[in-house]
């Protein structure tokens, strides 16, 4: 025991796992419209009405198959937030910066986003917000660039 | 004293290599919508929901929790099961204990893989002890290609025996529209195909396979009134191994995990002549050796009779002991969803016994676990 303590053998590995992911029939949509049209999208339950934001291809509530997208404004409220200070390699920003659980108005729930153009002092759950989307889109989430107060 | 079990309600997607236009969880409400609608039932009537997925292999850990909304399984109690190739049967057997133990009535039960998508042969290396196995059985091809040399060492089984069996399986397949790899291969195509890891060439490997299945399980009370023709879930065995060398036995007798649950399962069974008290074999069947290999070591057959039982022709759909008729893993193997898929082809094969193949009066069938 006393020659394993002296050098215990440690074998460093890595594992180096890509990976793709389909975002679905209606996250596509969504996506691309936001893209090309700057304009975030809700999906409609046709049974119980729930609009999801993002959405879904299937409703939370009723379990019933969802088709129909509906433009929202954009707009929306803060209902909570936090300011990020730690750093990790799988951050999409350098810290500090702050995230937000946003309901934006004519969703039934609510999406994470960054909240920027604000110090984070003047940061308060129930203000009114507006996203800021990036001058070249993807068609992913990061096309907001941020919400910010409206 | 268990209560009985039996599946009420089969749905499956169909099954491709890709599938870009739909995401995991569309593609797990598909089969579980098909599920209920063979039952008769709704999502509300499901009392327990058991979700069998691999962490990583598609690059997300704890899948089912962004998908729960999808299955159904969001407010309900159940368990993820997380094994490798055996998920799906493990979803089955935790759903069959939640009923035989009086807990639920009905359960349903889904396995799921989005194969093309994920980086399954790195997630698969981790099972292997980093210090020792994990530079050389990369995958898990390294394994399946050393177990099938060693049984072409010891029985007598030749490459040609491997192209059979898989020329056999895409007859099979042929004849199943949810298949995977539909197209018929002979034994001189599937003798050229490049090779992947000696002696395993591309067609005597399972495909990259993507799709999802769910069953909705019912204690017998619930059962009969949920259909007219419920079937069984009448035993299942588990048992463990450890990945590495040490799967080529401990000791000097040759031991595998497969030769322990044949013998339990038999045993208890009470049956002696397998080939003759059962009809048909559903087999999770990766690699073109593992018919002949695991039918021996399941104890269906004698020792290095396996590829004799090929070679007669006796394992093809009209064959006296016809393994895996739906096609198998060799021509759909969509892990997560793969072995699921066995406990739900052996059933529909005992509920609709001529709905893919020419098979009739199937009473039992083994499965493997």
């Amino acid at each position: 025991m006393e020659a394993v303590k002296k050098e215990p053998v440690i074998f460093e590995g890595f594992v180096i796992m890509p990976y793709k992911y389909s975002v679905g029939s209606m996250a596509s949509k969504f996506f691309i419209k936001i893209r090309d049209s700057k304009v975030i999208c809700g999906a409609k339950c046709p049974k119980c009405g729930m609009v999801n934001v993002p959405p879904r291809s299937v409703c939370p509530k009723c379990f019933s198959k969802v088709e129909e997208l509906v433009e929202l404004s954009g707009k929306g409220k803060l209902e909570t937030f936090t300011i990020v200070h730690y750093e990790s390699s799988v951050q999409a920003l350098k810290p500090p910066y702050a995230i937000g659980v946003i309901k934006l108005d004519g969703a039934d729930t609510s999406m994470t986003h960054f909240i920027g153009g604000v110090d984070f002092k003047d940061i308060k759950p129930g203000m009114k917000l507006e996203p800021v989307f990036k001058a070249k889109r993807e068609a992913n989430i990061l096309d907001i660039e941020y919400f910010q107060p409206a | 004293m268990a209560n009985r079990v039996a599946i009420v309600g089969i749905g499956q997607t169909t099954h491709s290599g890709r599938r870009p236009y739909v995401n995991d969880g569309e593609l797990i409400y598909d089969a579980v919508t098909r599920a209920l609608e063979d039952a008769g039932l709704t999502i509300n009537d499901m009392e327990a929901v058991m979700a069998g997925n691999m962490d990583m292999f598609e690059g997300h850990h704890l899948n089912d929790a962004m998908l729960n909304l999808y299955s159904g399984a969001a407010g309900r109690p159940g368990f993820k099961m997380n094994t490798g190739g055996t998920v799906g049967t493990m979803t089955a057997i935790q759903g069959w204990y939640h009923i035989a133990s009086g807990l639920y009535d009905v359960c349903l039960v889904i396995g799921w893989e989005k194969h093309d998508e994920g980086p399954a042969t790195p997630a698969i290396s981790t099972i292997t002890d980093p210090a020792v196995d994990r530079h050389f059985l990369v995958g898990a091809i390294g394994g399946l290609a050393t177990v099938s040399v060693a049984y072409m060492q010891r029985s007598g089984c030749k490459l040609e025996h491997a192209a059979m069996v898989r020329a056999n399986a895409s007859q099979a397949a042929h004849r199943n529209p949810m298949a995977h790899m539909r197209e018929i291969y002979s034994v001189e195509d599937v003798m050229k195909a490049r090779m992947v890891m000696y002696p395993l060439n591309l067609l005597m490997c399972c495909p990259t396979s993507l799709g999802a299945t769910a069953m909705v399980l019912a204690s017998e009370s619930k059962a009969k009134k949920i259909c007219k023709k419920p079937v069984w879930m009448k035993d299942h065995v588990t048992v463990h191994v450890e990945y590495g060398g040490a799967q080529f036995g401990i000791g000097e007798k040759r031991w595998t995990s497969h030769m322990e649950a044949g013998a339990k399962l038999f045993k208890r069974n009470h049956i002696t002549k397998p080939m003759q008290e059962t009809q048909v074999f559903e087999m999770y069947d990766p690699f073109a050796f593992a018919i002949p290999m695991w039918l021996e070591d399941f104890l269906v057959c004698e020792p290095n009779e396996g590829w004799k039982l090929i070679e007669k022709g006796a394992l093809k759909l009209e064959g006296e002991y016809p393994v895996s008729p739906s096609g198998g893993v060799l021509c759909t193997n969509s892990i997560g969803d793969s072995a699921i898929l066995r406990v739900a082809e052996a059933a529909l094969q005992l509920r609709q016994p001529i709905r893919r193949c020419t098979l009739h009066q199937l009473y039992r069938r083994l499965r493997h676990t």
